[in-house]
């Protein structure tokens, strides 16, 4: 086998040539040895004791967010600590930083392959999946935000009998569209993908129940090449389309405050510093998923150090674009601008009553990421495990920064206020980290958590036992 | 017996609708009759015994009992409130539907439509509001038979058609759910009838003893037939006495000038005014009028060639000290040698004294000097609780400058009686503890329980009377130590009558039946009387006719009702001398080691007789801004002499105030300091009215209780008082936590000096300047028919906040509380934002109403996503609730922060009362919508069908906004700006007309005129040192 290796090694690759190679697999994986590790993640007999701990303690947050909203609903969003001033805080804080987070996936799935980085396969379910429940946890924002939840599908162009449509002009109806788009299409693409690796699971379970289940959702899947066929077509197709959403959703969101008049917000390099922020958070979040899950599935096998490593090099080279947008605001807005609004905004962020969280942020997304310059930091996983934290919490802060901060003193000094956040504000954002942890818990015990079949046109064996047609399919949906 | 409230048939429109029951059906039918005593007793017990079993742990386990979900409601402080309005109101339902029989009438609709009633259109009924010393004339609008909004009366002199704060709260008081609603009698609901037997016996007792031991205390009141009456009474018998008190009135005046003197001035012909501690522009009896003549005088326009200029002297910044062109703080124990030295430097003679530093004795220099230039054209006013001697060298200094009968003229008293109100209730109290008052009739909302000077222990005293009756709107402190009480008709529900401070007499006519089973004033006094059962009607309608039914007599009453006004005969004048005896000429205040202290009548509920009133409670301070709350309000270096915190934290929009202990003659209370500036060091200000302990479920236990260290030597003021930090924290609430403007001339304003040389000078002095209009690549909209314009002119606003009352009553907003105020959740729909120049300890004070700007270019339009909020063609900046699903953007995005989110369900939706008193053509406004001003989008509207069924333009001045009618000093117009005759278009076109944040390109409708202060130039202001307070108070 180590021959077989060698001989591999010296093929050209597809991946950006490393000077020290570090394998996206470690030796020796055969096909059925992934299968069977993938699987059995999912198939064995029994549930660690840990993931049940887990499941209580995120569903317990769930919990409190169906309180949190219950009340939301029946009293109103004056239970939250938004004002007259700060009409957005946390709210919107929170939707923006779950749908930064929601970047990594598309990114991921679309972008990476595209870019021909085959180190993504083994994180690109991971990461989807993360997308999604994200991006569930943003949509409550945005929903539950309003005064009145219940008309908020008026922002929706339905037809209707009176002819009113939504105010196409504001950008929150451009959300709609994002953000809505941006799910659709994440759900479909997750799914498509999925579904061989449903069928694998169909034809491994042992339990009939489990088989129909799985075989319920794998749809007939039978590998046939008609399948495998169409399926190409379909993730080619899919892929095309995400590509676009990638940069478009965010800076859609960044559009909401951009096309404000607020200081702060009324900026022109709103959107990609949005996109680059989204992405640094995404796989902030991709980390602090992917560290602790590979070590308790035992999956370093698939998700090795020379993953990790790569999305180290993703947050230190968006973690910089976000920095140079960080040294820039302040040059525009006390050089550049010569507008007074935007100087005292400056100014206030850095020394006003919320300095400490702007001056928390810039540590949090400028200095502890420079760390990652370091190989040694990238490949200790308990250190980037604890950076990943670090930028979620300054990319967080980031929003809130943006938001609450620019509003609570714009224009007229009479209108100046202060917003500080109630119990209902933490119950809600914890409950939606609980949410977002629930379900990645569920999904990590139903669903194959990396993608086997993908994974397998890795394979040296599968590009040199002789079966050329499949071996070009491979590549070809690789590429 | 039943009511003896009659209806009079053709005087009171709005009687002839309940009478027909053509209101608004019978759930909001108010009870004339006595249904509550006839109702069972039962229902009746259970209904007021509400406030006593509130508390207590059987209501609280009834509660757990009944509710159990909703205890920890009730125990968490915050949501406790809520729940207890809630519960109160649904209480309060039932209880209503028990109590409130219908009569057994039978109910004939109209068969002839009387003249006028449109169901749907509103009446207007010309009535006064009696107040300390005087009455304003008022033109209440009634819907359907409920008295809705009050304006002021434009006949009337007191009111020339505006209005202050209380006027426009007094519709929330008569429809107060907490007012006094029964008789009681020992604990019991009593009835009427019992209570004239119960007189009638005792009167009988009482005339055979001359009346000795029967004593009345009331008010100050103006009434004419009311003063006959008493006069009847105490005639009668005439070992009984009337005592009078009120916690707000000064005794300098009458003992300056001697009971029979009023004093009145003539503010629009004065050049220069000079207020010794006066706050003449917020004072009850003419305070309207006041500001009116005042501003009056100051409108300058280019070309102006004088302007008046005023010093005040005082020590908190007053309303009138913030509008002062040189205003000195001084401490009360200086006060009396800053008057003699000023006295003396006149010329006055027997006047000597000392100013305590350089900078008071060049003010003094100045101001002397500028006077004497002004011989005739000048009016130095010395305040209501300023001593004798400050009274007496006033108007001295008013004689020897030849103003007496230019600008300040002396009349015979519109009072009934005028009287030094502190030796009134000094005597009467002395008296009772001496077991010699037998009888105590309190009439008309005397509360003298809580409000009489500490030392004379009024509670203790009163034990000792074997029968007393309270009459008052509120079971109140006194209400709880009297044996009968008997609720009071507001005025809005009376018939009387009163004289406005010159002398115009009004009659009060009711725009509704008394919601309760209450009686007016008159008709308590009249139980004293040989005819114990005339009705409020009979009594005022037989003193005007003297029972005459000829038809001109008839004539005269009912024009009288009509215009708001009775001809009758103006007041005496008087010739008083200013007393200069030895023992008044000398300074009343000896100067003591320590702090001195000042007592203030609180500027929103006054005395504490709008404690109960949300509206004013909410209605921030004119100056601090505070709200639900009173403070002590100290300087800055003060603070940190205590080491107080030079910076108070703050949280939402709440300052955590440290809260000081105050010691002065071996009393003391605990107060929150707000740290103010303009106050001298070492005083103290602190207001009175706060502390009530019965006024109803808002105002009970809100702030301190100033008046438990008010003695009666300390009477205003109280030197050697000692302050120490206490370690505890208050939250206080605050509309404005910001005090400068940053540099952006949001308030621009320039002295008239630099006005007469450059009257352009609000566009020449601005930093940034507005974009030039064809920027766009688009074409301007263009407004073709009427476009709806505002110009506030900074240079008459006063910062009296009507305009924020005013459009609360007209346009439903909603009362939200102190815990929502602190999380500046505020729903006024205008705002008066109050900004300081220069030093701390010598500020100058603007204010600047900021209703929505109806901008042309709103930003808030453009990102509402549902399009709830849109453009009209006439430039209004128009909110559709209904559409609004609360995003909140548009408050984001809008700059000037005018626009106000229901973030909870603030607006009351269960109470009956409250369900009447709204404005029907305005929507009750549900949670999580966005609401804004509409510049009473409702006015323009009538006004527009009114003009197009005459097939005409709506006329100049035929739309007034809310806020503009109540203004007392027309600094607000409202209009078309497309047509260039309008008011608006004029002030549009005046060189100090500016538009806030220009720069921003919004285009608003509403713009402003510049602020031009007159200040001496030979009064040297004190540099801004101490810019550090400014930013750190940020």
């Amino acid at each position: 086998m180590s021959a077989y290796e060698q001989t591999i090694d010296t093929t050209p690759s597809l991946i950006i040539t490393e000077p020290e190679k570090v394998p996206t697999m470690t030796p020796g994986q055969t096909l059925e040895s992934i299968s069977l590790k993938i699987s059995e993640v999912v198939l064995r007999a029994g549930t660690p004791r840990w993931w049940f701990g887990a499941l209580l303690v995120s569903s317990a947050f769930a919990v409190g967010l169906l309180f949190a909203l219950t009340v939301l609903v029946f009293k109103g969003i004056g239970i939250w600590g938004n004002n007259q001033p700060v009409g957005w805080a946390w709210d919107i804080t929170n939707f923006v930083w779950w749908i930064g987070i929601g970047h990594a996936g598309t990114l991921i799935s679309a972008i990476l392959l595209l870019l021909k980085q085959e180190w993504r396969t083994s994180i690109s379910r991971f990461s989807e999946t993360m997308t999604i429940f994200a991006v569930v946890c943003a949509g409550l924002f945005p929903l539950f935000h309003t005064g009145r939840p219940w008309v908020a599908y008026w922002l929706f162009p339905l037809p209707n009998t009176m002819g009113v449509w939504p105010q196409f002009r504001s950008p929150l109806v451009w959300d709609v569209f994002a953000v809505s788009t941006y799910f659709t299409l994440s759900v479909v693409f997750w799914y498509i993908g999925l579904i061989p690796d449903l069928s694998t699971m169909r034809d491994r379970a042992k339990s009939l129940f489990v088989k129909k289940i799985y075989g319920m959702v794998a749809m007939g899947w039978r590998g046939s090449t008609r399948h495998w066929s169409r399926y190409e077509t379909a993730c080619l197709l899919l892929a095309g389309l995400c590509t676009p959403l990638v940069v478009s959703v965010h800076s859609v969101v960044s559009m909401d405050f951009a096309v404000g008049i607020v200081p702060g917000w009324h900026t022109t390099i709103f959107p990609p510093y949005f996109v680059a922020g989204a992405v640094y958070s995404g796989f902030a979040m991709v980390l602090t998923l992917v560290i602790p899950a590979r070590k308790l599935f035992h999956l370093e096998d698939f998700i090795t150090m020379k993953h990790i490593d790569s999305m180290g090099k993703v947050m230190l080279t968006t973690g910089l674009i976000v920095a140079y947008a960080y040294t820039f605001e302040p040059f525009f807005g006390l050089v550049y601008s010569g507008n007074r609004y935007e100087k005292f905004l400056i100014l206030n962020r850095a020394f006003g009553p919320y300095a400490p969280f702007y001056w928390t942020l810039i540590l949090c997304n400028v200095i502890t990421p420079q760390f990652l310059w370091w190989r040694k930091i990238r490949n200790n996983t308990v250190v980037l495990f604890m950076l990943s934290i670090v930028v979620n919490i300054g990319m967080w802060l980031e929003r809130f920064v943006i938001i609450a901060i620019s509003l609570h003193r714009d224009f007229l000094p009479s209108s100046w206020g202060y917003f500080k956040p109630t119990i209902f504000d933490i119950l809600t954002f914890s409950g939606t980290l609980g949410l977002f942890m629930t379900l990645m818990l569920l999904f990590l015990r139903g669903m194959p958590s990396i993608p086997m079949f993908e994974l397998k046109t890795s394979l040296p064996q599968v590009h040199l036992a002789g079966h050329p047609a499949q071996g070009d399919f491979e590549q070809e949906v690789a590429s | 017996m039943e009511s003896n409230f009659q209806l009079p048939v053709l005087e009171n429109k709005n009687a002839i609708l309940f009478k027909d029951g053509a209101g608004d059906g019978p759930s909001i039918q108010p009870s004339v009759n006595t249904g509550l005593e006839k109702a069972g007793e039962n229902q009746c017990q259970y209904w007021r015994s509400l406030d006593e079993l509130a508390d207590s742990p059987e209501f609280e386990s009834f509660v757990r009992r009944e509710y159990p979900s909703q205890m920890e409601v009730l125990i968490d402080p915050v949501s406790r409130r809520s729940f207890m309005k809630l519960m109160g109101a649904s209480l309060g339902l039932a209880g209503l539907a028990a109590c409130t029989v219908q009569p057994k009438e039978e109910v004939i609709p109209y068969v002839k439509q009387p003249e006028e009633i449109i169901p749907g259109t509103p009446l207007f009924f010309a009535t006064a509001m009696p107040r300390s010393g005087g009455a304003l004339g008022l033109l209440v609008r009634s819907n359907e038979g409920r008295p809705t909004k009050i304006e002021g009366n434009p006949d009337h002199p007191a009111s020339l058609g505006a209005t202050d704060v209380y006027a426009q709260a007094e519709i929330l008081s008569m429809y107060d759910p907490d007012r006094s609603q029964a008789i009681n009698h020992v604990g019991d609901i009593g009835d009427w009838g019992s209570f004239v037997s119960a007189i009638a016996g005792k009167v009988s007792e009482m005339q055979s003893k001359k009346g000795e031991g029967l004593r009345f205390l009331t008010e100050s009141f103006t009434s004419p037939s009311l003063t006959a009456m008493m006069q009847g009474i105490l005639a009668d018998m005439p070992q009984a006495k009337w005592h009078q008190w009120e916690p707000a009135r000064g005794n300098g005046h009458v003992t300056a000038l001697g009971t029979g003197t009023s004093v009145q001035y003539r503010f629009d012909l004065a050049d220069r005014v000079l207020s010794l501690d006066s706050d003449f522009m917020s004072e009850l009896a003419n305070g309207v009028r006041y500001a009116r003549d005042w501003a009056e005088k100051r409108k300058v326009s280019t070309g102006s060639r004088d302007m008046s200029r005023m010093y005040v002297v005082e020590t908190s910044i007053s309303t009138t000290g913030a509008n002062a062109d040189n205003r000195i703080g001084v401490r009360p124990s200086e006060y009396e040698g800053f008057v003699s030295a000023l006295a003396q430097a006149m010329g006055i003679s027997g006047a000597s004294g000392k100013t305590s530093s350089p900078r008071q004795q060049q003010f003094v220099e100045a101001v002397a000097k500028d006077l004497m230039a002004a011989k005739g054209r000048s009016i130095v006013i010395a305040g209501d609780w300023q001593s004798a001697y400050v009274h007496s060298l006033a108007h001295q200094i008013n004689m020897a400058l030849g103003n007496v009968g230019q600008t300040v003229f002396y009349s015979a008293p519109a009072e009934a009686s005028q009287t030094d109100h502190l030796a009134s209730i000094t005597d009467l109290t002395l008296d009772m503890a001496k077991g010699e008052v037998e009888t105590l009739v309190i009439l008309g909302s005397v509360n003298p329980a809580y409000s009489a000077p500490a030392d004379l222990q009024f509670s203790e005293a009163i034990k000792k009377v074997s029968f007393v009756v309270h009459h008052g709107l509120y079971r109140d402190e006194t209400a709880e130590l009297a044996h009968w009480h008997i609720p009071e008709s507001h005025f809005l529900e009376s018939w009387g009558d009163t004289r406005a401070h010159d002398g115009t007499a009004s009659i009060i006519q009711p725009l509704i039946s008394p919601l309760y089973s209450s009686k007016t004033m008159a008709e308590v006094l009249t139980t004293f009387t040989k005819n114990p059962t005339l009705s409020a009607y009979e009594i005022v309608k037989n003193y005007w006719t003297g029972g005459s039914k000829a038809p001109d007599v008839e004539k005269t009453w009912r024009k009288a009702l009509n215009d708001g006004t009775v001809a009758s005969a103006a007041l005496a004048a008087a010739t008083p001398a200013a007393a200069t005896a030895p023992e008044v000429m000398q300074p009343s205040i000896q100067p003591a080691e320590g702090i001195d202290i000042v007592f203030r009548p609180d500027p929103t509920i006054f005395d504490g007789r709008y404690a109960n009133n949300g509206w004013l409670q909410e209605m921030p301070k004119p100056i601090s801004k505070l709200t639900w709350d009173n403070a002590a309000l100290i300087s800055q270096r003060t603070a940190e002499d205590l080491g107080l915190h030079a910076t108070l934290q703050f949280r939402g929009g709440d300052y955590l105030a440290d809260v000081i202990h105050i010691e002065v003659n071996g009393m003391s209370i605990n107060a929150p300091v707000w740290i103010a500036p303009g106050q001298p060091d070492d005083t103290v200000t602190v207001h009175l009215g706060y502390g009530r302990r019965h006024a109803g479920k808002v105002g009970t236990g809100l702030g301190f209780d100033a008046g438990r260290i008010r003695t009666t030597k300390n009477f205003w003021f109280a030197t050697g008082a000692k302050i120490r930090k206490k370690d505890q924290t208050y939250p206080l609430a605050g509309t404005q936590i910001h005090f400068t403007m940053e540099g952006r001339e949001a308030v621009r304003s320039v002295s008239f000096e630099e006005y007469k040389k450059n009257p352009d000078y609000v566009h020449e002095t601005e930093t940034e300047k507005e974009p030039s209009k064809d920027m766009s690549m688009f074409p301007r909209y263009e407004y073709k028919g009427y476009a709806w314009g505002m110009a506030i002119d900074l240079n008459s606003c006063i910062g009296c906040n009507a305009c924020m009352v005013a459009c609360v009553a007209e346009n439903n907003i909603p009362v939200v509380g102190k815990e929502q105020v602190m999380r500046s959740r505020e729903m006024h729909w205008i705002r008066v934002d109050r900004y300081y120049t220069g030093a701390a300890e010598d500020p100058d004070t603007y204010f600047q109403p900021v209703p929505c700007q109806q901008c042309e270019e709103a930003p808030c339009e453009l990102v509402c996503p549902v399009g709830a909020t849109t453009h009209s063609a006439e430039g209004l900046n128009d909110m559709t609730y209904n559409r609004c699903v609360g995003t909140r953007y548009c408050s984001n995005n809008c700059p000037y922060k005018v626009r106000r989110f229901n973030f909870l369900l603030f607006q009351d939706w269960t109470t009956p009362q409250f369900k009447m008193m709204r404005n029907p053509e305005v929507t009750v406004r549900s949670r999580g919508v966005m609401e804004k001003c509409t510049y009473c989008v409702q006015r323009i509207q009538n006004a527009k069908i009114g003009a197009e069924k005459e097939n005409r333009l709506v006329r100049d001045g035929e739309i007034i906004t809310a806020c503009e009618a109540a203004c007392p000093t027309d600094a607000i117009v409202f209009g078309n700006i497309n047509d260039p005759k309008s008011r608006v278009a004029k002030l549009k076109s005046d060189t100090r007309n500016y538009t806030l944040l220009d720069d921003l390109n919004t285009h608003p409708r509403t713009t402003y005129l510049g602020a031009v202060r007159n200040p001496n130039p030979e009064i040297q202001r004190l540099p801004a040192t101490r810019e550090s307070f400014w930013e750190e108070s940020a």
